[in-house]
């Protein structure tokens, strides 16, 4: 608990700041570049037409397969998300610059968080869209859209340390799904299985998936932090 | 001569562990192959349970000295921890690939398929991803003490994964043979004569791991060491 305590009087604090600085700082620098929000959503939508080939969706097994299609997209589209966060950094020493000024570390790594979250949340809107319309199911169901908000909140919790670090590693756009993924594994199982449910209109298992979903998110979110702190030091 | 008499010591030790651990394995295979009883229902194939068994039970070990050396090392930053670390979590792969293979030999006759998504194997699998990958960082780092930190923090990260992967798997069916040693074995599920060999099997397997372990720090010693006097040549 007193993990949590520390955590929380940090971030009460003028850390809040700023977070909120740098957060505005990534927005501007996407709406000038748009190096995300534009090329990541048409990747996804390529993912889906490329899926209804590879599995041929007919209408009767749609309800079947949509999961695993949307959570893929989501998957492969967030990892262009995670790989563009830092890469903008280390482009003319902006990482440095970061490391350099008086803000904590924990600041830096939840403002990348949240900018990431919300750069990856906008573009599975668009896919959420793109999939109700090509496969015939609405999707914007209150629990689905939380359950996109929150398992993307633990992507890019890790997400953000991960790509922290492959960054600085030879051929990092490799790297960073092979250190990734395995680690993501559990939470898409759980956002996956609560999207079967909703799409086949059961609320069983929501009730020990969601709950995994949080747990996942705020074990990370207090490791995490921790970790990109000690790991970022030169 | 100080130093070089503690080399010396440790030479010796590493001779003494080596042949007790070469006559344990061959008691061990004798046990196995010979005065074990043969399983009724699944026949020579059980035998392979004296391997696996022991050699997951390794893995999980190493895995487990893995978060413990690397948090050891982000405290206190001494090459030291770190290259335990690195020696447990290369023995540790090798032991997590033998267990995938031996339980892929064993699949094969009993379920009639070579892989099955069950939560354990699922388990060890993803372990097995993550560990290809804690090695892989080290030498895709820019540097030893960059290298060094990054795979610390996925050594731990991902030793906290593992029972999150474990549980989220295993939601699904499992068939998997249940414990039959541990706190969670059911009474009878093992012959006594069984459980002996699998005791053995154990403690000789056990001795190949600190085998093993113990020569990896010694050579990754040695190569710091060598790296260190290019370094300076160089320079």
């Amino acid at each position: 608990m007193w993990a949590l305590e520390i955590r929380l009087s940090l971030l009460m604090s003028k850390n809040i700041q700023s977070i909120f600085i740098m957060i505005k700082k990534d927005l501007l620098l996407e709406f000038r570049g748009k190096d995300i929000l534009v090329s990541v959503p048409i990747f996804g939508f390529l993912l889906i037409v490329l899926f209804n080939f590879a599995l041929d969706v007919s209408p009767n097994i749609s309800n079947h397969v949509a999961p695993g299609i949307l959570w893929v997209s989501f998957a492969f589209a967030g990892i262009l998300t995670m790989n563009r966060a830092f890469v903008r950094e280390l482009e003319q020493g902006g990482l440095e610059g970061l490391l350099l000024s008086p803000i904590s570390r924990d600041a830096i790594f939840i403002s990348k968080v949240l900018s990431s979250c919300l750069f990856m949340f906008v573009v599975e809107i668009a896919l959420l869209l793109a999939l109700t319309i090509m496969m015939n199911i609405w999707m914007f169901s209150i629990v689905l859209v939380v359950t996109v908000l929150l398992t993307t909140l633990g992507f890019t919790t890790l997400g953000t340390l991960f790509s922290a670090i492959a960054v600085q590693t030879r051929s990092r756009e490799v790297m960073l799904p092979i250190l990734f993924f395995p680690m993501v594994i559990p939470i898409l199982i759980a956002a996956v299985e609560v999207t079967s449910e909703v799409i086949a209109g059961q609320f069983i298992g929501i009730g020990k998936w969601l709950p995994f979903i949080i747990i996942f998110d705020a074990l990370f979110l207090l490791i995490c932090p921790w970790l990109f702190g000690t790991v970022m030091q030169e | 001569m100080s130093n070089l008499g503690i080399k010396n010591i440790q030479t010796k030790i590493s001779y003494v562990l080596a042949a007790l651990c070469t006559i344990l394995m061959i008691i061990n295979l004798y046990l196995i192959f010979w005065v074990a009883p043969l399983d009724v229902v699944l026949g020579h194939i059980q035998k392979i349970f004296y391997i696996h068994v022991p050699i997951a039970a390794m893995s999980f070990l190493a895995f487990f000295l893995v978060f413990v050396f690397s948090i050891i090392y982000l405290v206190k930053r001494s090459e030291h921890w770190d290259r335990l670390a690195y020696a447990a979590g290369e023995v540790g792969v090798v032991f997590v690939s033998v267990t995938l293979l031996t339980g892929v030999v064993w699949a094969k006759p009993v379920w009639g398929v070579w892989w099955t998504w069950e939560p354990r194997l699922t388990t060890t699998l993803i372990l097995w991803l993550i560990y290809i990958a804690y090695i892989m960082v080290r030498s895709y780092a820019p540097n030893r003490s960059q290298g060094s930190l990054y795979a610390a923090a996925i050594g731990i990260i991902g030793f906290i994964d593992v029972p999150i992967v474990y549980y989220s798997v295993q939601w699904w069916r499992s068939i998997h043979p249940s414990a039959v040693v541990g706190p969670f074995a059911e009474s009878g599920a093992l012959e006594p004569i069984m459980a002996q060999i699998l005791l053995v099997s154990l403690v000789a397997f056990t001795l190949l791991f600190v085998l093993l372990f113990n020569q990896r720090i010694s050579v990754k010693k040695q190569e710091d060491l060598l790296a260190k006097t290019l370094e300076f040549e160089n320079k």
